[in-house]
């Protein structure tokens, strides 16, 4: 039942806009059916599947708008939560900042969003990626814990003005963490797409393992400024940090993209100019929807150009206000990498550290845009060109816009899965010089 | 499962961005649905349906968890409501143990066939999962309590209060903060009602009622002609209370260099005191970096418990369960086995404790039908126990389970969670004062801010809301750009003196996330006023 087509959702959606007697009504409808299998101490806690599918309506009078939503889809729901919406609506204070739904809108061609091989993942599939993972681990005298959870799913949205868009996606996240028994080393992997053909989570957990191995008996060293080679999934930690570009509170004067006397720094240079950041729906690697949630198009746009600010993210309302045009979020992000390996940068290193990911980030300044947490489960000394020894966990507090200032090198790109999810970037290694690490951890 | 359900926060603004990710469970509703009830003889005959089946089935335990979770956010800006939500989430989750294995299985249609299919599924998983067991659930043994309820001892029931009642207190809430001096706030009304229904095989049917209220804001300041900016939160807690947490008496103020709030909150007042505050961080002194002694209010010290205290005493975490995503815990199972891990100084005792009234992590029995209570975790100084659950409990030879099982709807699996963990009060009598005028070189913190701690729970970093140096014994003036960093077990044994009982007080987390897929959980943290000699603080300012 979960992914309806674009016809059945422009059929359900028709006439649920069609029953409003409201000023204007819009609606969404979304399902997913999704599956996952979690196992730790080398052994599958849980695994399972469930199915969803809902649709939300929001009807407004004036400035006074209210929603509703519900997962039947006879035509005595369809007419209930259209008049719920209603109810709500008329009992709800003005909002100054309602904007009225957009009409028709025109899309560029469909991303590639949703795969079939995605689609029809099974429980044996989950389990064997369990097996894979566990297997080689206890070989190794190694205990695995990791987390493999697919979905597929589809979004519609329709509204009194005439507007409907449709898509559908498919997405798979894998993240696996391998500590040696003796309790010293511990090392992580991780992979995420929409096509699940394109991760391959036994290499992955081999990884793991290797880190882990690698990473026992860590020496600790002084923390300091240091040369840092960041994989990908740490430079993106880092990177996703900095992409909330939101014009409004730069306007305002509380963001980092605030500026001295007032105005925003939208059209300065920010970044070493070798920093290329932009958005990009049709994007292979990160496909994301060719339109935004509010049914604005996506499209290519620059955030970061040869180390400039190119573009800020109006929302409708500000957009209005500031008499320019809206621009939405975009759904994914890309950042332009290099050709140099995490190896190659390594080779190229006197003295440095290399990250294999960040832990616990949390923000310390909004002004500076100064963040600190910690690396974990791989942390390795580099001297003259090769992997000295595991080091200790350090604590960094550090910004990436100062941490973009004092680029050395960009790496090849990834697909990014962050210690708190996968948003969607594309984000390349690199190798920063003076990296502020201000404390030792003796977490493993 | 979560993210199926989640409908963010739209349209907040700044507010997203400090709380990133808030989940709202459930469907939108009208205020006046929340305040419809289910009677617990219909819950009982529904729960009766799933306990029959699962056993027909070949189950060896079962529960039933009835869940109905109401949400009302308010949100608004300056003079704006931005937002305001109301969502309900009803329907029924079945855990079983069949072959040894656990399985699970969740409905939100409540007809007959749709429980009994459910219940059914639930058993056909955990027999699936058997197939993967390499040691079978040890359930610790739990008594059947019959028909049984709990309600949490509120006076005002928030769903009841209208809704222009409250936009009408942010509003005002606004209003002071920025005639106080602020040029921007968001402010926010948090309400839950969690209706919940309990049902096992051991012969347990509870009905119980849990309320929460958050009411918070940010306020700012801007001061446009150096492009700098400065945040001051609000100093309320989370509660396990209805809506008289908002109605302080004079009697709930502590008047010291800021006020200060015990058990009720005036968030107009603190507002008001926000508003001057924020531009008052801004014109502060920047701290040296170096060892100060710091004095810890507990609107900030409970996060630090929190982190540091609550988190590595989660068995779970301590086993291995949680090494993918949150991580492990420095204090192993040979540490506590050992009697004499010195995890603090002597004056360090802390509790769990799941019966404190007012608090968030207050119920009756816990969600996987076990009566709370209330245990040592250190002792004098030294670990002597962890936070359990029924399949956990003979891990350290526990008899019965500490009442720490929760999910955070109906449709996710229970586990382990953690109960509220309070640091107690001094014996002796001692007061905020008595405890500055002890300091030579210190700090004073209050209010919570920037936070991290690394996966093992060794190595910290916290920043506040306010920070006021303190001289030879006595306050001075406000500074800026402090966080503080330190190791878990250096940090409590640099605890030198804890406030008397008088100075108790909760803070705690709405929103505390664990697990894969990730669950959302509530708890309080008590302490009174406590000070840490010689702790490292670190220069925050930075130049971009």
């Amino acid at each position: 039942m979960a992914i309806l087509s674009k016809e059945e959702a422009k059929r359900i959606l028709e006439k649920v806009v069609a029953l409003s007697k409201a000023d204007g009504c819009s609606a969404s409808l979304g399902g997913q059916d999704r599956g996952n299998i979690r196992y730790a101490r080398n052994t599958v806690n849980t695994s399972g599947e469930d199915s969803n599918t809902s649709l939300s309506v929001q009807c407004y009078y004036g400035k006074k708008s209210g929603a509703a939503s519900i997962n039947e889809f006879d035509d005595a729901s369809l007419e209930k939560v259209v008049r719920r919406a209603e109810e709500v609506a008329q009992l709800a204070p003005e909002n100054p900042e309602f904007m009225e739904p957009l009409g028709p809108q025109t899309y560029g061609p469909d991303s590639k969003t949703f795969s079939e091989s995605t689609a029809n993942i099974k429980p044996e599939y989950r389990a064997q990626v369990a097996a894979d993972s566990i297997n080689p681990a206890a070989a190794k005298d190694v205990t695995a814990a990791g987390y493999l959870e697919d979905s597929k799913g589809f979004f519609a949205i329709a509204n009194s003005k005439g507007l409907f868009a449709y898509n559908k996606s498919t997405g798979v996240d894998f993240t696996v963490t391998m500590r040696t028994n003796d309790g010293t080393g511990s090392g992580w992997a991780a992979a995420t797409h929409n096509d699940v053909s394109k991760i391959n989570p036994a290499i992955i957990s081999k990884r793991a393992i290797d880190k882990a191995v690698l990473s026992r008996e860590a020496k600790a060293i002084e923390p300091g400024k240091y040369t840092v080679v960041l994989e990908a999934s740490a430079s993106a930690d880092l990177v996703r940090l900095m992409l909330g570009m939101n014009a409004r509170t730069a306007d305002e004067g509380r963001s980092f993209l605030s500026k001295k006397g007032g105005g925003t720094k939208l059209g300065e240079k920010l970044v070493d100019e070798r920093v290329n950041i932009y958005t990009d729906p049709w994007n292979d690697d990160v496909p994301a929807a060719v339109w935004a949630g509010d049914g604005q198009p996506r499209k290519k746009v620059d955030i970061i150009k040869n180390g400039v600010v190119a573009n800020l993210f109006y929302d409708r309302y500000w957009a209005s206000q500031k008499n320019v045009a809206p621009l939405p979020f975009g759904g994914n992000t890309i950042m332009e990498g290099g050709t140099a390996s995490v190896e190659d940068m390594i080779k190229d290193t006197k003295k440095g550290i290399l990250v294999t990911r960040f832990w616990y980030i949390r923000p310390v300044d909004p002004q500076t845009l100064l963040y600190t947490g910690l690396t974990r489960d791989g942390t390795f000394y580099i001297e003259n060109g090769k992997i000295k020894h595991p080091i200790k966990n350090f604590r960094f507090n550090e910004s990436p816009i100062i941490m973009l200032n004092n680029l050395e090198t960009l790496g090849k790109q990834e697909r990014a899965v962050t210690s708190e999810g996968s948003p969607n970037a594309f984000i390349p290694s690199m190798k920063i010089r003076d990296f502020t690490f201000t404390s030792l951890s003796d977490a493993v | 499962m979560k993210r199926r359900d989640f409908i963010y926060l739209t349209g907040l603004g700044t507010a997203a961005t400090l709380l990133p990710g808030i989940p709202v469970f459930g469907n939108p509703i009208s205020p006046e649905k929340a305040l419809e009830r289910i009677d617990p003889a219909l819950k009982k005959q529904m729960a009766d349906v799933a306990l029959n089946a699962a056993r027909s089935k070949g189950a060896t335990y079962t529960d039933v968890r009835i869940g109905r979770y109401l949400n009302q956010f308010v949100v608004t800006r300056e003079d704006k409501v931005q937002n305001i939500v109301n969502t309900e989430s009803y329907g029924m989750g079945i855990r079983v143990v069949a072959n040894g294995a656990w399985g699970f299985a969740a409905v939100d249609k409540l007809d007959k066939d749709s429980i009994a299919r459910a219940a059914e599924l639930a058993v056909a998983t955990a027999k699936e999962n058997s197939r993967l067991l390499s040691e079978p659930v040890q359930l610790a043994p739990q008594k059947g309590y019959g028909e049984v309820s709990w309600k949490a001892p509120i006076e005002k029931n928030s769903f009841e209060v209208p809704i222009k009642e409250k936009v009408d207190l942010l509003m005002n809430v606004n209003s002071e903060a920025m005639k106080a001096g602020a040029d921007y706030i968001t402010s926010i009304l948090f309400l839950v009602n969690e209706q919940k229904y309990f049902a096992s095989t051991d012969g347990s049917y509870i009905d119980q009622d849990i309320h929460r209220i958050w009411p918070t804001f940010f306020a700012t300041k801007i001061d446009a002609a150096t492009g700098k900016f400065e945040t001051r939160n609000a100093l309320s807690a989370p509660m396990g209370m209805g809506y008289e947490y908002l109605n302080a008496r004079p009697q709930d103020k502590i008047n010291g260099i800021t006020t200060l709030y015990k058990g009720r909150y005036d968030m107009v007042g603190d507002a008001r005191a926000a508003g001057a505050q924020a531009g008052e961080k801004l014109k502060a002194k920047s701290i040296e970096p170096g060892k100060y002694d710091l004095v810890l209010d507990p609107s900030h010290l409970w996060l630090t418990i929190h982190e540091s205290v609550g988190h590595p005493t989660e068995l779970d975490r301590v086993l291995g369960y949680e090494a993918n995503f949150a991580g492990t815990s420095f204090l192993t199972l040979d540490k506590w086995q050992s009697g004499k891990f010195n995890f603090g100084s002597k004056l360090v005792n802390i509790v769990g404790d799941k019966t404190q009234t007012g608090s968030l992590g207050a119920v009756g029995y816990d969600d996987e039908g076990v009566q709370c209570g209330k245990w040592d975790i250190i002792k004098d100084g030294i670990l002597v126990n962890y936070q359990t659950i029924r399949d956990q409990a003979h891990i350290l030879g526990l008899k019965s389970s500490q009442g720490c099982c929760y999910a955070d709807n109906w449709s996710s699996v229970q586990f382990q969670r953690m109960p509220n963990v309070s640091l107690q009060p001094g014996k002796e009598k001692k007061t905020i004062d008595d405890l500055i005028k002890n300091v030579e070189k210190g700090i004073y913190i209050i209010g919570d801010g920037s936070f991290s701690i690394d996966q093992q729970r060794y190595n910290f970093q916290f920043g506040g809301q306010l920070y006021y140096e303190i001289k030879e014994g006595k306050i001075t003036n406000m500074v800026r750009d402090v966080a503080y960093q330190a190791n878990s077990q250096d940090f409590w044994n640099a605890c030198s003196g804890i406030a008397d009982e008088s100075d108790y007080r909760l803070g705690g987390s709405f929103f505390d996330g664990k697990g894969q897929p990730s669950q959302s959980s509530a708890v309080s943290h008590g302490s009174s006023t406590a000070l840490f000699k010689g702790i490292n603080v670190i220069n925050t300012a930075r130049n971009i």
